[in-house]
C-alpha cells in the first residue's frame, strides 16, 4: 500500500482491527476507507445528539426554565427520545412534490456536510485525510449543502419552502465571499493549505495561535464568526428559516427522519465550523500551554481532541448565546453586513496581514522580542 | 490496485456522460440543471483522478456552488411557472442549434486531435497548488492581471445588464 | 492511485448509505403507514393550496449570484497567491505588489457596483415604480424608511 499518500487513521485503524488484514488484497483499501467513513458517521450523529441537547438546555436556563428534565438524569436522554419519535413518524412525500428530488434532497445535504469531515484534523494522526489542498476542500466543498437545500425547496413545490430556499442560497452564497477572504489571510500566515500543517504552525505557547500572528488577524477571526454564523443560518441571520413568516423555510413540506437528517446535517454544520474557529485562529488540537502539548501517548491523544472539542463546543455556545441574545436581522441588514462591512474590512485585513507577514516574518507579533520560536 | 483506478475511472467518466444525457432528455428545465450539476461533479472527480487538485476543486467551488446557483436563480427569475423543455423547443431554432452545435462539435474534434494525451495519470501524486502560485506569479504573471480585468468586465457587465433588466421587470 | 481523492468518493457512497438507511430501512420499519388523502396536501397554513408554488423572483437574487461566481473565481485565484506568498515574499515586495494591482483592478468593479446601488437590497421596488430616475441606491435619503419594504422578495 502507498504509504505516503494515505490519511494516518487509516494505518492506526488496521492496527487496531487486524481481522481487516485477513481480507484478500483487493478488498483492503475499500474496506478500510468504509471503516474509517463510520466514525464521522458517529461524530457527526454524537454531535447531533449533544448539541441538540445543549442547544435546549441552553436556551432554557437563558430563560430562566429547566428545559427537558423527564428523560435521564437532568434530561440527557431526551434528544434520544426524540431521535426514535422521529424514527416512528409517518413518511410523507406531498402529492405535488418532485419525488426523486424530494428523496435526494436530504441526501445531497447530508454529504455536503459529511464531506466536510474528512478534513477536519483531532489530533496530528487523528485526520481521515491530510488532503494537501485541505483548507482549499473544505471551501469547495462547503457550497454543496446549498444544493440540497435547492433542491429540498424546489422539489417540495411548496410556496414558503421556496421562498426559503432562494432566500438561504443567496444568504450562504454571499457570505461565501468574506468566508473565502479570511480562509485566504489564514493561508497568507499558514503558507500551506493542509488543515495539520496549519495547526502545527500554532504549536507553541498561545501567543503562537494566528489570532495573534499580526494586529488585524483579529479582525478577520470576528468576520469569520460572523461568516460562518450567516453560512449556518444561526440567529441572528436565521432568515430563511424565520419560523415567524416563512413558517420553516426549505424543510416545511419535510417530516419524520428525512426531517432529522436535514436536522443531523445542520447541527453536524454547526459543529464543522466551531471546530473550524477553533483551527484556523485558536491553535486547533494544542492548549496553548507547551508541557501539555508535548506528552506523548493515549493521555496526550485524549487532552489535544479534548483541547479541540473543548473549544468547539465553546463556539457551539457561543452561537447559542447569540441566538437568544441578538433578535432577527432584515434581509437588506443582512446583505449590507456582508458587501458593505464584511468584504472591504476582510479584503483590508488581508492586505495588512501580507504585508506584515512580509515585513515581519515570524511568530506571532505579541511574542516578537521576548518569546522567540517557542515550541518550534 | 490497477482494478480499482479503472473501477473509479469508469464510475467517474459514467458521472460526467450519462448525466449529460439525460439533460437532452428530461423533460423539465430544473432537472435538467440537476443533471447538468451532476455532469460537472464528474469532470471534477475526473481532474481529481488525474492529479489536479486544486483544479478538481475549484470546479466543484466554482461550478457546483456558484455557476449551479446562478442557472437556479436565471430559471427562478425568468419564468413565471413551471415550465417544460418541450416547450422551449421550437422548430424555427432547429438550423441555428445544427449550426452552433456542429461548430462547437468542430471545435472539440479539433482540439481532441491536437491534444498528445499521456495515456495513464501519474504514477505519483504531487501537489499542484504550490506549483500554480508560482506560476502565476512568475511566466503566467501576465495573464494573471488580465484576469482580474477580465473578471472586472464580467462584473460591471452583468451588474449594468442585470439592473436593466429590472427596471424593465 | 489518489487514495486520497478515492476516499471522498468512498464518502460520498457512505453518507448517502448513512441515510438511506436511516430512512428507508431503521425508519421504514419502525413507522406506520396510515394513508389519508389529506396528508398529502401540500402544507399552505392549513388552507387548500392557490397556484404554483413556482413564483417568479426578484431579480436582485440574481444580482448576488452573479457578484458571488465573480468573486469567487478572484478568491480560487487568490489561494495559490496566499499559499506561496510565505515564500516569494522572502525574496522582495514583487508578489506583494502583484496582488494589490489584482486587488485594485477588481476594487473598481467593487466600487462601481456600490456606487450604482447594486450592492443594496432595498432599491428596486422605488427604481421599478419611479423608472430610472427613482433609484434609491444612491440616495441614503431612501433608505431610511426600508422596514417596510423589507419583504420585497
Amino acid at each position: 500500500m502507498p504509504e505516503t499518500t494515505t490519511g494516518a487513521l487509516i494505518y492506526q485503524i488496521l492496527e487496531l482491527l487486524p481481522f481487516l488484514k485477513e481480507l484478500p488484497e483487493f478488498l483492503h483499501i475499500p474496506m478500510l476507507m468504509f471503516v474509517t467513513g463510520l466514525i464521522p458517521v458517529t461524530v457527526i450523529s454524537l454531535v447531533g445528539l449533544v448539541g441538540v441537547y445543549m442547544e435546549r438546555k441552553v436556551s432554557a436556563f437563558m430563560q430562566i426554565r429547566l428545559g427537558p428534565m423527564e428523560y435521564g438524569p437532568w434530561g440527557t436522554l431526551q434528544t434520544l427520545a426524540d431521535g426514535i419519535k422521529l424514527m416512528g413518524k409517518e413518511d410523507i412525500i406531498p402529492r405535488e412534490a418532485d419525488k426523486p428530488l424530494f428523496i435526494l434532497a436530504p441526501i445531497a445535504a447530508f454529504v455536503g456536510v459529511f464531506l466536510l469531515f474528512i478534513a477536519i484534523p483531532f489530533d496530528r494522526d487523528i485526520i481521515v485525510v491530510d488532503l494537501n489542498v485541505g483548507i482549499f476542500y473544505l471551501a469547495a466543498v462547503a457550497s454543496i449543502e446549498v444544493v440540497g437545500i435547492i433542491m429540498a425547496g424546489w422539489a417540495s413545490n411548496n410556496k414558503w419552502s421556496l421562498l426559503g430556499a432562494m432566500r438561504e442560497a443567496a444568504q450562504v452564497v454571499a457570505y461565501e465571499i468574506p468566508v473565502g477572504i479570511c480562509l485566504v489571510t489564514v493561508v497568507i500566515v499558514s503558507g500551506s493549505f493542509s488543515m495539520v500543517d496549519i495547526v502545527e504552525e500554532q504549536k507553541g505557547l498561545f501567543l503562537n495561535w494566528f489570532i495573534f500572528r499580526n494586529p488585524v488577524m483579529w479582525v478577520v477571526f470576528i468576520a469569520f464568526i460572523i461568516a460562518s454564523l450567516a453560512e449556518l443560518k444561526r440567529a441572528p441571520f436565521d432568515l430563511p428559516e424565520a419560523e415567524s413568516e416563512l413558517v420553516s423555510g426549505f424543510h416545511t413540506e419535510y417530516s419524520g427522519m428525512r426531517f432529522s437528517i436535514f436536522f443531523i446535517a445542520e447541527y453536524g454544520a454547526m459543529f464543522v465550523a466551531s471546530a473550524l474557529i477553533a483551527i484556523l485562529f485558536l491553535g486547533g488540537y494544542y492548549t496553548g500551554i507547551p508541557f501539555l502539548d508535548n506528552i506523548d501517548g493515549i493521555l496526550g491523544i485524549l487532552i489535544r481532541v479534548g483541547a479541540l472539542f473543548g473549544k468547539a463546543f465553546a463556539f457551539l455556545f457561543l452561537q447559542m448565546w447569540i441566538r437568544w441574545t441578538l433578535p432577527r436581522i432584515r434581509l437588506d441588514q443582512m446583505f449590507y453586513l456582508c458587501y458593505k462591512v464584511l468584504v472591504p474590512f476582510g479584503f483590508v485585513a488581508m492586505i495588512i496581514t501580507a504585508f506584515w507577514q512580509m515585513v515581519l516574518p515570524g511568530d506571532g507579533f505579541m511574542s516578537l522580542g521576548w518569546a522567540p520560536g517557542l515550541g518550534k | 490496485m490497477s482494478f480499482y483506478e479503472g473501477l473509479l475511472f469508469y464510475l467517474l467518466a459514467a458521472t460526467a456522460v450519462l448525466p449529460g444525457v439525460m439533460i437532452l432528455f428530461s423533460r423539465d428545465i430544473v432537472h435538467a440543471a440537476f443533471w447538468l450539476l451532476a455532469s460537472l461533479a464528474g469532470v471534477a472527480g475526473l481532474y481529481l483522478y488525474l492529479g489536479a487538485d486544486f483544479l478538481g476543486f475549484t470546479q466543484v467551488m466554482i461550478y457546483i456552488g456558484g455557476i449551479m446557483i446562478l442557472i437556479i436563480f436565471g430559471l427562478m427569475v425568468t419564468h413565471k411557472q413551471k415550465i417544460s423543455l418541450s416547450q422551449l423547443a421550437q422548430k424555427r431554432l432547429l438550423v441555428p442549434a445544427v449550426i452552433t452545435g456542429g461548430i462547437i462539435l468542430t471545435a472539440l474534434l479539433y482540439v481532441i486531435n491536437k491534444t498528445t494525451w499521456k495515456p495513464t495519470a501519474s504514477e505519483e501524486m504531487e501537489p499542484t497548488s504550490a506549483d500554480i502560485g508560482y506560476l502565476l506569479m512568475s511566466d503566467y504573471l501576465l495573464p494573471f492581471e488580465i484576469a482580474s480585468i477580465v473578471l472586472l468586465v464580467g462584473l460591471v457587465g452583468g451588474v449594468y445588464i442585470a439592473r436593466r433588466k429590472e427596471r424593465e421587470a | 492511485m489518489h487514495v486520497q481523492f478515492a476516499n471522498i468518493v468512498v464518502f460520498c457512497v457512505v453518507g448517502a448509505l448513512f441515510v438511506i438507511l436511516n430512512v428507508s430501512v431503521v425508519s421504514r420499519i419502525l413507522r406506520p403507514t396510515v394513508r389519508d388523502p389529506e396528508k398529502y396536501e401540500t402544507y399552505e397554513c392549513g388552507e387548500p393550496a392557490i397556484g404554483s408554488a413556482w413564483i417568479r423572483f426578484d431579480m436582485r437574487f440574481y444580482t448576488i449570484a452573479l457578484v458571488f461566481v465573480i468573486f469567487a473565481v478572484e478568491v480560487a485565484f487568490m489561494y495559490p497567491w496566499a499559499l506561496v506568498f510565505k515564500q516569494l515574499s522572502a525574496v522582495g515586495p514583487f508578489v506583494f505588489i502583484e496582488m494589490v494591482v489584482f486587488l485594485l483592478i477588481l476594487a473598481v468593479g467593487f466600487i462601481y457596483a456600490w456606487a450604482k446601488g447594486d450592492l443594496e437590497w432595498v432599491r428596486s421596488i422605488a427604481s421599478q415604480r419611479g423608472g430610472p430616475e427613482g433609484r434609491s441606491g444612491s440616495n441614503p435619503g431612501n433608505q431610511t424608511d426600508s422596514s417596510e419594504r423589507k419583504n420585497a422578495a
